[in-house]
C-alpha cells in the first residue's frame, strides 16, 4: 500500500483532479492531464455523473472550463438529473465556465447511403473548447453512434480520427462506453482511448446492489487496483478507499465517558473522541447495553447521538434499554438521538453507505453506535461486507464521530481480523458456562494509545444498567455469577468459623488463666497458713523452753543448791 | 441509450397526403467545406433532382466550417447529412448518396400519387 504523501515516481506526468472524494487518492491525484479516459460500465452505473463531476469540478475548483458533448440526452435533462446534487450547470454555463453541446442520436431517424465523417462534431468541439479556453471535454456516450449509423468501419475510423485531434487539443477529456459482457465496450472504443480505463459496476448479490470502481489501467501512472465501492449521494459521487483511512484526520486526546465507570476506569479514562469501538460477543452478552450507555452518556452530555440498529426496531431498543435502566426514549424526544433502524437486507451496500452518509450530514453526531453489523453478513460474499463495514468507519472517522460498533461473534478473536485494524478499542464480551448457567465476562482486547486494564471483569446487568464486576479468581479458575457469589459466600463463612474458633480458644486460655491464677492464691493462702503455724510452733517452742529453764532455776533455789 | 428503432415513423408516410405535382422540394445539406464526400453528395443530389424533380426543388448548403454552432443547432453529427424540410416529415439522410435508389425511397424525390414503396425497417 502506498500513502499519498509519496511523490508518484513520475512526476511528468501532470494530472487532472476529478473533485470525486476517493477517486483523487485512488489515482493519485486524478486523470491524465491532456489525455483521454475511459470510463466504461452498464446502464446506470454512474458514467455520466462521473464525467459531469469532473467537470463541475475543473470549472468550480480549478479554473478549468469545460465541455460537454452528450448523445443521450438533451441538455435541459442533463442539467435537471443533477441539479439535485447541487450541480448548477446553467449557472456554469452562464459564467461562460461551461458548454453543453447535445446530440441525442435517435437511430430511427438517420438514414445513410456512401460515406460520411463526424467533422461536425469536431467543429462544434473545436468552436466551444475555443469560446471558453476549456480544458476539460467529457463525450457521454460517443458510442451511441455505433447504433446510430450502421457503417461500423467509418464510425471506427471517424472516431479514430477524433480522438487523435481531441489529444492534439491538449484537453483532459473523459469518454464514457458502455460495458459489454466480454469486452471493455460494446464497440471496442478502448481502442482509442487507452490512457487511463475505469471500469464502473453495478452488481447484484442475493437481491442486494452495490456499486464498484476500478481503474483498470493507467498509463504512467500507479494506481489501487482494487475495487472500490463508490456511492450516489446528494453530495454526488463518492468513492471510498479503505486505503485512505487513516491519512486524513485529526487525532483528539479527549477522553469520553463509556456511561460505565469502571470500564471507562479500565480504559484509562475511556476511549478517545473521535476513535472507534468495537464490541464483539456471542448472543445475548449485552452488547447493544454497551451502546446504550455510551450513547446514555453523550445525551447527558448534551451532545448528539445516532443509533443505527441493524437487528432491532427502534421500539424494541427503547424498551429493551428501559428494563436495564436506559432511558433512550428521552433523548430521542429532546431530539438529541436518532434512531435508524436498517434492515439490511433491503438496501445494497451501497445504499447503507449513502443513508448513513445522510444521516450523519441531518444529526451531525458526535457519538454513532453501529449496532449489530453482523447482520450485513447476510448478504454474500463476506469480504464486501467487512469492507463496508471499513468503509462506514472510515466515514465516521473522517468526520470526527466517536462510534461503537457491536458485532456477534461465535469464535470471538478470529472473526474481527478484516476489520482489527480500523478499531481503536476492542472490547471482547464472552459467555462462560459453569455450574448450568451463563455469566458474561468483559476483556480489553485492545486500545491504541491507552494503558488498558488487562483484567477481566464480570459483566452484570443491572435494573440501572451494566455494573462491571471483579472477577474471583479461585483454585477452580475464573468463577463468576452465582459461583462467584457462593464462592464468596463460602469464604465469608470459612472466615467467620475460623474467627470463632479463635475467639473460643482465647476465651478458654484466658479462663485457664484465671483458673490457674485462682490456684496460685489458694497455694499462697495455704502457704501463708503453713508459715503462720511454722511461727506459731517455734514460739510456742521458745516459750516451753523459758518456762523449763525457770522452773529448774526454781528447784535449784528450794534445794539451796550451790550456785552453777 | 440506444432507443430502439422505431418502425412507426413509417406509418406516418403512410397518413401523409401524396405530394402534388406543384409542391416544391425544399432540401438542405449540410457539409464542412469542400471534402470530396461533400462535393459528391451535391453533385449527386443536383443530378437526383434534376432528373426526377425537374424546377421542382430547392437545395440549401450549409457549411458547417463557416458556422460550426449550426451543427448542435441543427443535430448535425456527420456530413453530408441532407435534410428533407418540405414535404413534411422532416427526413435526413446522411452519406455521399451514392445509392441513388435510397435516395428516392427515402427523400421520396419522386413527385405525384405514384409514391414508391418505403421498403426501409
Amino acid at each position: 500500500m502506498t500513502s499519498l504523501s509519496e511523490t508518484p515516481a513520475a512526476p511528468l506526468l501532470l494530472k487532472a483532479p476529478t473533485g470525486i472524494r476517493g477517486l483523487d487518492e485512488i489515482t493519485r491525484g486524478g486523470l491524465p492531464q491532456g489525455r483521454s479516459t475511459l470510463v466504461t460500465g452498464g446502464t446506470g452505473t454512474g458514467k455520466t455523473l462521473l464525467g459531469l463531476q469532473f467537470l463541475v469540478a475543473g470549472a468550480r475548483e480549478h479554473g478549468e472550463p469545460g465541455v460537454l458533448v452528450t448523445f443521450e440526452e438533451s441538455a435541459e435533462k442533463v442539467t435537471a438529473d443533477v441539479a439535485s446534487l447541487g450541480f448548477d450547470l446553467d449557472g456554469l454555463q452562464r459564467d461562460g465556465m461551461l458548454i453543453i453541446i447535445a446530440f441525442p442520436v435517435e437511430a430511427a431517424e438517420i438514414v445513410e447511403t456512401g460515406e460520411f465523417d463526424f467533422g461536425p462534431l469536431s467543429l462544434v468541439l473545436d468552436d466551444a473548447i475555443r469560446r471558453i479556453g476549456a480544458r476539460r471535454v467529457v463525450l457521454d456516450s460517443i458510442e451511441v453512434l455505433f447504433g446510430a449509423f450502421k457503417a461500423r468501419a467509418i464510425v471506427r475510423t471517424e472516431l479514430g480520427r477524433l480522438f487523435g485531434w481531441l489529444q492534439g487539443r491538449e484537453v483532459t477529456a473523459v469518454v464514457t462506453g458502455e460495458r459489454a459482457d466480454d469486452a471493455l465496450t460494446r464497440h471496442g472504443i478502448e481502442e482509442y482511448v487507452s490512457d487511463c480505463v475505469i471500469v464502473l459496476d453495478h452488481r447484484v448479490h442475493g437481491g442486494v446492489a452495490t456499486r464498484r470502481l476500478q481503474v483498470i489501467k493507467y498509463r504512467g501512472s500507479t494506481h489501487e487496483t482494487n475495487e472500490y465501492p463508490f456511492l450516489i449521494s446528494v453530495r454526488g459521487f463518492e468513492v471510498l478507499p479503505v486505503t485512505a483511512v487513516s491519512l486524513d484526520y485529526g487525532a483528539s486526546s479527549e477522553r469520553l465517558s463509556t456511561g460505565v465507570p469502571r470500564l471507562d476506569h479500565m480504559l484509562s479514562g475511556g476511549p478517545y473522541r473521535g476513535s472507534t469501538v468495537l464490541v464483539s460477543g456471542a448472543p445475548g452478552t449485552g452488547k447493544t447495553t454497551l451502546g446504550a450507555h455510551l450513547i446514555d452518556a453523550a445525551c447527558a452530555r448534551g451532545e448528539r447521538a445516532l443509533l443505527v440498529l441493524f437487528e432491532e426496531s427502534p421500539d424494541e431498543v427503547i424498551r429493551n434499554m428501559g428494563s436495564v435502566g436506559l432511558d433512550l426514549g428521552r433523548w430521542v424526544e429532546a431530539g438529541l438521538l436518532r434512531i435508524w433502524a436498517a434492515r439490511p437486507s433491503a438496501f445494497g451496500l451501497e445504499t447503507h453507505l449513502t443513508i448513513l452518509a445522510g444521516l450523519m450530514d441531518e444529526q451531525k453526531p458526535a457519538i454513532a453506535v453501529l449496532d449489530g453489523i453482523t447482520s450485513l453478513t447476510h448478504q454474500p460474499p463476506q469480504a464486501d461486507v467487512v469492507s463496508m463495514v471499513a468503509r462506514q468507519i472510515h466515514l465516521l472517522k473522517s468526520r470526527g464521530i466517536t462510534a461503537m460498533a457491536t458485532t456477534l461473534v461465535q469464535d470471538d478473536e478470529a472473526s474481527g481480523v478484516g476489520m482489527s485494524s480500523l478499531i481503536d478499542t476492542w472490547l471482547l464480551l464472552r459467555n462462560v458456562e459453569s455450574n448450568g448457567e451463563r455469566n458474561r465476562l468483559l476483556f480489553v482486547l485492545k486500545s491504541r494509545g491507552t494503558a488498558h486494564s488487562n483484567q477481566v471483569r464480570e459483566f452484570v446487568l443491572t435494573d440501572h444498567g451494566v455494573e462491571l464486576a471483579d472477577v474471583y479468581v479461585g483454585p477452580g479458575g475464573v468463577m463468576t455469577g452465582s459461583a462467584r457469589v457462593m464462592q464468596q459466600g463460602r469464604e465469608r463463612s470459612e472466615q467467620l468459623e475460623r474467627e470463632e474458633q479463635l475467639m473460643r480458644r482465647k476465651r478458654e486460655l484466658k479462663a485457664l488463666a484465671a483458673q490457674g491464677q485462682a490456684q496460685l492464691a489458694v497455694l499462697q493462702e495455704e502457704l501463708a497458713a503453713q508459715q503462720a503455724e511454722l511461727e506459731q510452733i517455734a514460739s510456742r517452742e521458745a516459750r516451753l523452753a523459758a518456762e523449763a529453764k525457770a522452773t529448774r532455776a526454781a528447784l535449784a533455789a528450794q534445794r539451796r543448791a550451790d550456785p552453777g | 441509450m440506444t432507443p430502439p428503432r422505431d418502425a412507426g415513423g413509417d406509418t406516418d408516410d403512410a397518413v401523409q397526403p401524396a405530394a402534388s405535382a406543384e409542391e416544391t422540394w425544399e432540401l438542405r445539406l449540410y457539409v464542412t467545406g469542400r471534402t470530396p464526400t461533400c462535393v459528391r453528395a451535391l453533385a449527386n443530389l443536383q443530378r437526383a433532382c434534376a432528373h426526377w424533380l425537374p424546377g421542382q426543388y430547392h437545395i440549401e448548403v450549409i457549411d458547417l466550417m463557416e458556422n460550426p454552432r449550426r451543427a448542435a443547432e441543427d443535430q448535425i453529427v456527420a456530413v453530408p447529412t441532407l435534410v428533407r424540410m418540405h414535404p413534411q416529415p422532416t427526413r435526413k439522410i446522411v452519406g455521399d448518396l451514392t445509392d441513388t435508389e435510397r435516395l428516392l425511397v427515402d427523400m421520396q424525390l419522386r413527385p405525384g400519387p405514384a409514391r414508391l414503396t418505403d421498403e426501409r425497417g
